[in-house]
C-alpha cells in the first residue's frame, strides 16, 4: 500500500483519535496506525485478562465472576464534565451516536476525617454538613457572587477584580475558612494543589462556573461517563475518522520513520511505505523527541464487592482528598464505578485511586484512600511517567501529544487537542455541527 | 383500535471482507440504489431504515464497517449490543467465504449470544444467466455453513436487488416480539441524551 496521505497519526489514544476524526471531517486524508492490537493506547479500558497480564503478569488472579469482557477497566481514570469541552466536541461531531453516557452519582470530598457531598449551589451549601452555621452563610454569599458575577455590570463585582485580585483575596473578602477554601479550590475548581491561591482569581472563577453549570445540567454531579468505559471514546472518534475516509491499521509497529531534509516524510510498516508531510503521535512513538515533565502518577485499581462506605451506597462517584487534609502537596482522586456503567459484572465495584507521586514509597501515599474504601478483593497498581514534546513540531512536522495527566477530568486533554490542532492546521479549532449525511433515512418503501 | 408501539430499534452490523458488497447491500436496502465502482460512501456509515413485517415495525440501525475491516481494525464498539448481523461474502471469491467463517466465529465471541446472523452470498447477478463458471462458492457450501452455525442464508445481488429485502425481512421475523434489550445493557438509571436536539427526521416505512 504505497500511498500518500495528508496526515499520519500514530497511536489511538483519545487525543490522537479526536484529532484524526476532526481532520478527516475537514477533508484531510488520514492514515491512523497503532502498534498495539487494540484501540485506545494509554486511554484504553482493559478487560480482565488484559488487565492482569499488564499489571500482575505472574501474580495470582482472584476468583472473579463474569466474562472477561464484562470488565472494562480504565488505564487513566477520568470523568467528563457534562458542560466541558470534551462533551462539546462529542456533541458537535455526533460521536454521541456511538456512545451512551450516564451520570456519575455524586461528587464527594474528604474533610476533617469525614466524607461529605460537595455542595454545588447556594441551597446545597445551606444544607451541607461540611460547614458550621455561620460559615454556611458566608459560603452562600460566595456562591451567589459567582452565580451573579457579570463582566459588564460593575455592581456585581463587589469591588473585586478577577484579573488583579488573587483567589485568596477573593476568598478572604467573603471571610471563608481554610477548610472551605480547600473544598472550593480542590473539589469544585478541581485544582490539584494550592498554587492557584496566589494567582489571579479569573481562572478559578471560570473553573467554579464550569463545575456549577455541569452540575446544573443533569443534577446529581458535574460528571458523566460512557457505558463500557472510557475506552469507548477513542473508538468512537476513530469511527468518525473512518467514516470520513480515514484508514485504520492496528497491530502495525513502525519499522522506520522516513525523513527528507530533516522533516518527517512518512513511515514504513509491514504494509509498505506510507508518505505524509505531517505526523501526529503520542509520546511513545518518538521517545527521543519528548522530555519528562518531572511528574509521575501512581494509579491503583481496586476491585471491591461493595460501594465506598459513607457515600449513600451510590453506584458511582468521585471522591477527592484535598492535599491539606492529609499533609500532602497533591490531591488524591478516587473514581468509583459499578455495573451501572457496564465496567464490572453485577455485584462488583471498581475504585481507581490516583495522585502525583511525592515520595520514594508511592504506594504508601495512597494509604489515606485505601482506608476510606474498606476491604478490597484485589488491588493493581501502576506508575506512569508524564512526558511532553520538546518542540512544537513546526520544524520537523512531528506533532506530539502530552501524556494524560493526573487530573480527574478531561479539560487539560482537550487543551492539548486544541493546541495540537492549532499547530497542525495553523488556525484555531472551531467546532461546527457536522452535516447529517448519516441521517438519511430510507424514503422509498420496499 | 390500538396505538402502534414505537418501532423497536435493532442494531444491525455488517461484516465481511472488503469489496464483497456490504455497503452496496445497505445502499440497496435503504435507498433502493446501486452504484457501480463507487468510492466508499463518506459520511454515511450509520443509516436507519424502518421495516414492517406483519403487524410489527422494526427500525434497523445499520452500522457499516466504514472500511475498518480492511486491515482487521474493527473496534469492539462495533459489535457491542448488535442484535443482528449480516456476514457477507462474494460468491465469486472463495477467499471471502473463508473469511465469512472467521467473522461468524468472531461474532460468537464478541457479540451478544442471542444475536441473529444472516449469511449472505452476494453478487448473484454475476452467475445468473447460466454463466456459472464465475461461481466459486456453491449454494450447498453456503447452506451447509449456515446450518452448522444456525444462520439464516441468502444469495443476493445488490446490483439487481435480488433477494436483498428478503434478508432484512428474514432477520426481522426472527427478532422476538418482546425481546428484552440485550443481556448486557442495563435498563436501570436514566441514560442521558447529550445532544438535546430532536434527532430523527420523519418516518418512513418499508417492506
Ligand atoms: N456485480 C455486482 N457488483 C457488486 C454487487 N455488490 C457490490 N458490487 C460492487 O463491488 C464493489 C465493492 O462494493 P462495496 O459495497 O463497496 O463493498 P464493501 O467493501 O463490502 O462495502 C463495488 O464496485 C460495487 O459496485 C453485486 O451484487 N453485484
Ligand atoms: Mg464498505
Amino acid at each position: 500500500m504505497d500511498e500518500e496521505y495528508d496526515v499520519i497519526v500514530l497511536g489511538t489514544g483519545l487525543t490522537e483519535c479526536i484529532l484524526s476524526g476532526l481532520l478527516s471531517v475537514e477533508g484531510k486524508k488520514v492514515l491512523h496506525i497503532d502498534k498495539q492490537d487494540f484501540y485506545g493506547g494509554e486511554s484504553a479500558s482493559l478487560n480482565l485478562s488484559q488487565l492482569y497480564s499488564k499489571f500482575k503478569p505472574s501474580g495470582q488472579k482472584p476468583e472473579l465472576k463474569g466474562r472477561d469482557r464484562d470488565w472494562c477497566v480504565d488505564l487513566i481514570p477520568k470523568f467528563l464534565m457534562s458542560n466541558g469541552e470534551l462533551t462539546n466536541i462529542l456533541v458537535h461531531t455526533d460521536v454521541t451516536r456511538y456512545i451512551e453516557f450516564k451520570q456519575i452519582g455524586g461528587s464527594y470530598v474528604y474533610r476533617n476525617g469525614r466524607i461529605a457531598k460537595v455542595p454545588s449551589n447556594e441551597m446545597e451549601a445551606v444544607r451541607s454538613s461540611l460547614m458550621g452555621i455561620f460559615e454556611k452563610r458566608r459560603m452562600k454569599g460566595f456562591l451567589e457572587f459567582i452565580a451573579n458575577y457579570d463582566e459588564d455590570v460593575k455592581s456585581t463585582h463587589q469591588g473585586l477584580d478577577l484579573d488583579t485580585n488573587t483567589m485568596n483575596e477573593v476568598y478572604n473578602y467573603w471571610r471563608l475558612e481554610n477548610g472551605t477554601k480547600d473544598f472550593i479550590g480542590h473539589a469544585m475548581a478541581l485544582w490539584p494543589n494550592d498554587d492557584y491561591l496566589n494567582e489571579p482569581a479569573r481562572q478559578t472563577y471560570e473553573r467554579i462556573v464550569l463545575y456549577v453549570q455541569s452540575v446544573a445540567k443533569y443534577g446529581k454531579s458535574p460528571y458523566i461517563y460512557p457505558l463500557y468505559g472510557l475506552g469507548e471514546l477513542p473508538q468512537g472518534f476513530a469511527r468518525l475518522s473512518a467514516i470520513y475516509g480515514g484508514t485504520y491499521m492496528l497491530d502495525t509497529p513502525i519499522d522506520e520513520v522516513l525523513y527528507e531534509d530533516g522533516k518527517f516524510a512518512g513511515v514504513i510498516t509491514k504494509e509498505g511505505k506510507a508518505k505524509a508531510p505531517i505526523v501526529i503521535a503520542d509520546p511513545t512513538y518518538f521517545p527521543e523527541k519528548v522530555k519528562k515533565t518531572g511528574q509521575r502518577v501512581i494509579r491503583a485499581m481496586c476491585i471491591m464487592d461493595h460501594p465506598i462506605p459513607n457515600t449513600n451506597d451510590l453506584d458511582s462517584l468521585q471522591l477527592i482528598i484535598p492535599q491539606n487534609q492529609v499533609g500532602r502537596k497533591h490531591d488524591i482522586y478516587i473514581a468509583c464505578l459499578s455495573d451501572v456503567h457496564c465496567v464490572v459484572p453485577k455485584g462488583y465495584y471498581l475504585a481507581i485511586i490516583s495522585t502525583i507521586i511525592e515520595t520514594d514509597t508511592p504506594h504508601v501515599e495512597l494509604e489515606p484512600a485505601f482506608k476510606l474504601l474498606g476491604p478490597r478483593i484485589d488491588t493493581l497498581m501502576g506508575i506512569a511517567e508524564l512526558y511532553e514534546p520538546q518542540q512544537d513540531g513546526s520544524k520537523d512536522g512531528i506533532y506530539i501529544s502530552k501524556t494524560y495527566d493526573a487530573s480527574s477530568h478531561f479539560e487539560s486533554m482537550t487543551d492539548d487537542v486544541k493546541d495540537l490542532y492549532f499547530r497542525v492546521m495553523g488556525k484555531p479549532l472551531v467546532l461546527k455541527k457536522r452535516p447529517n449525511a448519516e441521517e438519511e433515512e430510507g424514503l422509498n418503501g420496499l | 383500535m390500538s396505538f402502534p408501539n414505537p418501532p423497536k430499534a435493532i442494531k444491525l452490523v455488517l461484516l465481511g471482507e472488503a469489496a464483497v458488497g456490504k455497503s452496496s447491500l445497505v445502499l440497496r436496502f435503504v435507498s433502493n440504489d446501486f452504484q457501480e465502482n463507487k468510492e466508499p460512501t463518506i459520511g454515511a456509515a450509520f443509516l436507519t431504515q424502518k421495516c414492517t413485517i406483519g403487524d410489527k415495525t422494526i427500525k434497523y440501525e445499520i452500522w457499516d464497517t466504514a472500511g475498518q475491516e480492511r486491515f482487521a481494525s474493527l473496534a469492539p464498539m462495533y459489535y457491542r449490543n448488535a442484535q443482528a448481523a449480516l456476514v457477507v461474502y462474494d460468491i465469486t471469491k472463495p477467499a471471502s467465504f473463508l473469511k465469512a467463517r472467521h467473522w461468524v466465529k468472531e461474532l460468537h465471541e464478541q457479540a451478544s449470544k442471542d444475536i441473529i446472523i444472516a449469511l449472505v452470498g452476494n453478487k448473484y447477478d454475476l452467475v445468473e444467466d447460466s454463466n456459472d463458471e464465475l461461481r466459486k462458492v456453491s449454494v450447498e457450501e453456503g447452506k451447509k455453513l449456515a446450518e452448522e452455525e444456525d444462520l439464516l442464508f441468502f444469495e443476493t445481488s445488490a446490483k439487481t436487488s435480488f433477494n436483498v429485502n428478503e434478508v432484512f425481512i428474514g432477520i426481522g421475523s426472527k427478532i422476538p416480539d418482546n425481546s428484552p434489550v440485550t443481556e448486557t445493557r442495563p435498563e436501570n438509571g436514566a441514560r442521558i441524551d447529550l445532544s438535546s436536539q430532536p434527532a430523527q427526521k420523519s418516518n418512513s416505512s418499508c417492506c
